[in-house]
């Protein structure tokens, strides 16, 4: 391989019957491989079982071992920025869900949140309380499924099941808060959909209680694992330097070294009255980042606990009446009641012109809205920087040189959500 | 049984191998459904879930149902394949599982009459060179298939498991070695009965003398590579799914797919039957049992009867310790992670060649001391 090689190979240069000309030469070349064609090329995806969503991989192939590859996406490319301009601010809460689906309540929260800069409103204290608990149960939920499917690709498939089990006892906590479980649409600008029900709270401390136990469970099934370890560590290696090159962001970087979580150096919410670590590792390779995905979810647990403990009862709703949905008694019942509900979800509320990009620690990473507005009840520009993309990018030379085995190890390593990628 | 071979066969001898046969045979191809019902079920339980429960009592019926499913699916042979061998290749698979089963023997011997009859369909002198022989064979059936499937990935699953099973199945050979140079029969029927010795006594109780007490390294050098030659986690890489989506057996469908997966199973049984026979005392009795035998003889079990109690004594034994390997076979499956190709080689050349080396020198030194 002359240099790491991120340029797509175009057809003619390579064919696998050997028909095509050859100009592929490899430093590291193989000396019984007289002609150069021992190389095969396999399409990996998007309909491989390891290319979770739909992503693909073209790869080159000696043996095994991957020589050069490309990846494409945008299988599920749905339009996402564009529907932003064609819907209304309320409308484009159910597409925010769509994003990173492992953890829809992040993109709800960090999407509300930039609305409600636009708009200048202020959400009141038991909605923040309430929303940082959804925030880091998603992220509970996402690395859960991460560290689970990443280990199911290596072959571990009971690891993944004692995950998904608390996986699901925190979707039954997210039922009770809005009545859906992956899909949630939870928040609303300047609110929420619903107040947390009656005892919530302590359902949420005993799902932590058990999620912790759970998470012992499972470290000692799999962390010290002679295989697991094998299969782990110095596999798929991404150094701090690349990283950044690579624009990464979350449990990824830092598990190279690179020490950011905006929840503690742009606190949002009300993350700086909770207290918490920010788990960071060196080697920047799977095993890293598993570990780092496994502390976060107790850290994550920590901050659920501390939430659910200080949260107290009171107003959901921002006093604002923009973008206050009336109350169904008052729709029933008065007819101006009845006419701004028809209003507000026909045509939606006018925000004022501005520009305003937010950013949250999403579960991958740094999640941003970007809302351009000129008035009106819709966005002029929506732009979401997903975590995913960035990372995305990396998975070719993440896994230039390593088997087909690491890379498929590499890409649950780097949790790529697709909805998130394409968008 | 050889004083019949000189004798020539005789009615007899006939009807007690048919039955003996089609005891083994009915055996096998019941075991599958079973088998595939504890994996599931069995994985169920690892994994706090409950796994099949809607047919009949505990879902037992479902393996049979997924048979039927199996058995009127459309047996489609794609255009890009080799219709001849890819039809060729699961028989291939599955008829060396079948035979290897043969040498095994599950009961001692009862004497009828003037006639012995031994509970093993052939007692063959090379017994476990026999063995080695024909479940080397069944690697053709996935390269074959793999060839014949005419698929990238079919291909990558077929050279992993060949060069897998080759590799291992030295280290398997070897593993054995010492075992028989201590018995100093190839004979599987001589390796069980010489496990009936007392190794040491705790009490009335005798410990007996079981292979793995002799050759603790060489069990575990010969379980690990069962696992290896069965294609089952954490060397199921032939099959890989999430790396080479379903290996060898990608192409294949219906009940072409469900040979290989017969195969699989019967592969599975074979292996713990091995493993019990050779290390486990195969059909003695388990400790203490022998003493439950002797004073039910007391009390007047005599003759005949208890010949047959007897037997059916040391058969569910021999089943018991099968089950268990099996058993084992599906725990350490939904345990613990896969291998990556390599590391499968460098355990295979590296770790566990050696080590059978080693159990034979020392094996034989101590052979030598006379310690053995």
């Amino acid at each position: 391989m002359e240099t790491r090689n991120e340029t797509p190979f175009t057809s003619g240069t390579y064919s696998a019957q050997g028909q095509g000309p050859h100009h592929f030469h490899s430093i590291d070349h193989d000396p019984d491989d007289i002609w150069g064609d021992s190389r095969v090329v396999v399409n990996i995806g998007p309909t491989h079982p390891a290319m979770h969503g739909a992503l693909r991989m073209v790869a080159k192939v000696n043996g095994e071992t991957i020589e050069q590859s490309y990846c494409e996406f945008g299988f599920t490319h749905r339009a996402k920025e564009k529907l932003g301009e064609n819907r209304t601010y309320h409308q484009f809460i159910v597409y925010s869900d769509r994003l990173n689906y492992c953890s829809a309540l992040i993109n709800n929260v960090a999407y509300a949140m930039s609305v409600e800069r636009l708009l200048g409103v202020s959400v009141p204290e038991r909605c923040v309380w309430i929303r940082m608990i959804a925030s880091e149960m998603a992220r509970v939920i996402d690395h859960l499924v991460c560290v689970g499917i990443g280990a199911v690709d290596i072959g571990a498939f009971s690891f993944f099941l004692y995950g998904f089990h608390q996986r699901e006892e925190a979707y039954t906590l997210i039922e009770k808060l809005c009545g859906a479980r992956l899909t949630t649409s939870y928040t609303r600008i300047g609110g929420l959909a619903g107040d947390a029900p009656v005892g919530w709270e302590d359902e949420v401390k005993a799902w932590v209680k058990k999620t912790r136990e759970c998470l012992d469970e499972m470290d000692s099934l799999l962390t010290g694992n002679k295989i697991w370890l094998q299969r782990t560590v110095g596999v798929a290696r991404f150094s701090k330097e690349d990283c950044l090159k690579y624009s990464f962001t979350g449990p990824c970087a830092r598990a190279a070294g690179i020490d950011i979580d905006l929840r503690r150096d742009a606190p949002y919410l009300v993350y700086d009255k909770v207290e918490f670590d920010v788990p960071i590792a060196q080697n920047g390779d799977v095993f890293d980042r598993y570990l780092v995905r496994m502390e976060e979810i107790r850290q994550s647990l920590n901050i659920i606990q501390q939430c659910a403990e200080r949260m107290k009862p009171g107003p959901v709703w921002a006093d604002d009446k923009r973008t206050r949905i009336p109350d169904k008694e008052v729709v029933h019942n008065t007819m101006e009641g009845l006419i701004h509900h028809f209003k507000f979800f026909m045509t939606g509320f006018d925000v004022p012109e501005g520009e305003a990009y937010t950013t949250v620690e999403a579960a991958n990473g740094e999640l941003g809205f970007y809302i351009c507005s000129k008035g009106g009840p819709k966005a002029h520009r929506m732009r979401i920087r997903g975590p995913s993309v960035y990372h995305f990018q990396a998975l070719s030379p993440m896994s230039q040189g390593g088997l087909i085995a690491d890379m498929v190890a590499a890409l649950g390593s780097i949790n790529i959500i697709a909805g998130e990628l394409d968008r | 049984m050889n004083e019949a071979v000189t004798t020539g066969f005789d009615t007899f001898d006939l009807v007690a191998m048919g039955l003996k046969i089609a005891l083994i045979v009915v055996m096998l191809l019941q075991v599958v459904p079973i088998m595939v019902w504890v994996e599931r079920r069995g994985s169920a339980l690892l994994q706090n879930r409950l796994g099949p429960n809607r047919i009949g009592p505990f879902g037992l019926l479902q393996s049979l149902v997924d048979a039927i499913k199996m058995m009127f699916k459309e047996d489609r042979v794609t255009g890009h394949v080799n219709p001849f061998y890819f039809r060729l290749a699961p028989l291939v698979s599955l008829i060396p599982a079948f035979m290897t089963f043969a040498a095994i023997p599950f009961a001692s011997h009862i004497t009828l009459g003037d006639k012995t009859v031994e509970f093993q369909i052939a007692d063959l002198n090379v017994g476990l060179l026999y063995i080695l022989s024909i479940t080397s064979l069944s690697v053709y059936g996935v390269i074959m298939g793999s060839w014949a499937s005419n698929n990238k990935y079919a291909i990558f699953g077929g050279l992993r498991s060949a060069a897998q099973m080759i590799s291992y199945e030295l280290s398997m050979g070897l593993s054995i070695i010492g075992l028989v140079m201590i018995v100093g029969s190839l004979k599987l029927g001589d390796i069980a009965a010489a496990q009936g010795a007392a190794l040491f006594h705790i009490g009335p109780l005798a410990i007996p003398k079981w292979g793995i007490f002799l050759q603790p390294i060489g069990f575990l050098i010969f379980i690990t590579c069962t696992y290896a030659e069965t294609n089952r986690l954490p060397f199921d890489l032939p099959e890989g799914e999430s790396e080479i989506v379903a290996g060898y057996h990608l192409e294949y469908y219906s009940m072409m797919f469900g040979a290989f997966m017969m195969a699989e199973y019967i592969n599975m049984t074979v292996a713990s039957a091995l493993t019990a026979t050779l290390y486990f005392g195969g059909w003695q009795l388990f400790p203490g049992l022998d003493l439950v035998l002797a004073s039910a003889a007391n009390h007047g079990l005599q003759g005949l009867a208890f010949e047959w109690t007897r037997v059916a004594l040391e058969a569910a034994c021999f089943t018991l310790k099968t089950a268990f390997f099996m058993w084992l076979f599906v725990w350490v499956r939904w345990t613990i992670p896969r291998f990556r190709y390599d590391q499968l080689m460098n355990l295979g050349w590296k770790v566990l060649l050696p080590l059978s080396l080693a159990n034979i020198f020392v094996t034989g030194y101590l052979i030598y001391l006379k310690v053995l």
